[in-house]
């Protein structure tokens, strides 16, 4: 067993860990603190693809950004756990249920799926995930997408302008 | 490492998320874990970029086969950027109209 195998088990087992947190915290502040836990790990887990540009886009745009963003709403509305509203007993076990019937369906399609199998996972080698590799593509063949993602913000900053503002 | 451990721990981290829209009330939490399954799904992307990536070299392939998904992923990310600003501004609205941000306000959208 690897390096690398050691360190896939620990950053799943964060990053599985921190998502279960995520969802147990009563406070929505310590929610987000968790969440962040998850981005750093599934950043890790970029890293040992080799997919560099996205691990650190992930840590700005995700961690970064979004995360900073929910932070500043919870503190506005100043939540904490004495004020968060709970779902009965019976409803969150019957999600549980449900989230586990779901996730089961889906194991055992994946374990008899024949695509799937003796088919590895590149780690570490592989550079289409560095910066040059992906900025020739998305300016050659994905130009027209990008530019239009740019409109696509447009709208949403003023979607939250306009929405905000009322 | 094989796809599938990739694959069982996405699913994981997807039905997490799923889990998490499904018994909490709190619209922010809710929102969370909405991105939880989005990041879920970066990460199997990511994931079949290398097979395919992998796949592609060992039988000669083009050397930037596979980088499609990672720029799925990229956009994704930016919708996903665009989506949180308008949905919290909707949630401080609710909150601004309701003083609460349970999620059970909203079975009712007029009035």
């Amino acid at each position: 067993m690897g390096t690398t195998d050691i360190l896939f088990f620990f950053l799943s087992a964060l990053a599985v860990f921190s998502a279960i947190m995520v969802l147990v915290s009563k406070s929505p502040v310590h929610s987000v603190l968790w969440l962040i836990a998850v981005f750093f790990a599934i950043s890790g887990h970029y890293v040992l693809l080799n997919a560099q540009f996205l691990a650190i886009v992930n840590l700005i745009v995700y961690a970064g950004a979004i995360m900073v963003l929910f932070l500043f709403v919870i503190m506005l509305m100043n939540l904490n756990a004495e004020t968060e509203p709970q779902k009965h007993v019976w409803a969150k076990l019957a999600g549980v249920i449900s989230g586990g019937c779901f996730l089961m369906v889906l194991v055992s399609l994946v374990r008899q799926a024949t695509d799937l199998q003796n088919k590895a996972v590149l780690m570490k080698t592989g550079d289409i995930g560095l910066i040059g590799n992906l900025g020739k593509a998305l300016f050659s063949d994905y130009v027209v997408p990008f530019e239009i993602t740019s409109v696509l913000f447009l709208s949403a900053m003023v979607g939250a302008v306009v929405i905000g503002k009322k | 490492m094989p796809i599938q451990y990739y694959i069982y721990l996405c699913l994981t981290l997807f039905t997490i998320g799923v889990i998490g829209v499904l018994t909490r009330r709190n619209a922010i939490i809710v929102f969370m874990c909405i991105e939880l399954m989005l990041n879920a799904v970066n990460l199997l992307l990511v994931a079949f970029s290398k097979m395919h990536h992998g796949i592609a070299i060992t039988h000669n392939g083009s050397p930037s086969a596979g980088i499609e998904g990672q720029l799925f992923v990229f956009f994704i990310m930016v919708v996903a950027a665009a989506e949180v600003s308008v949905g919290l501004a909707i949630i401080v609205m609710l909150y601004r109209n309701t003083h609460s941000v349970d999620i059970n306000f909203l079975n009712r959208l007029k009035n």
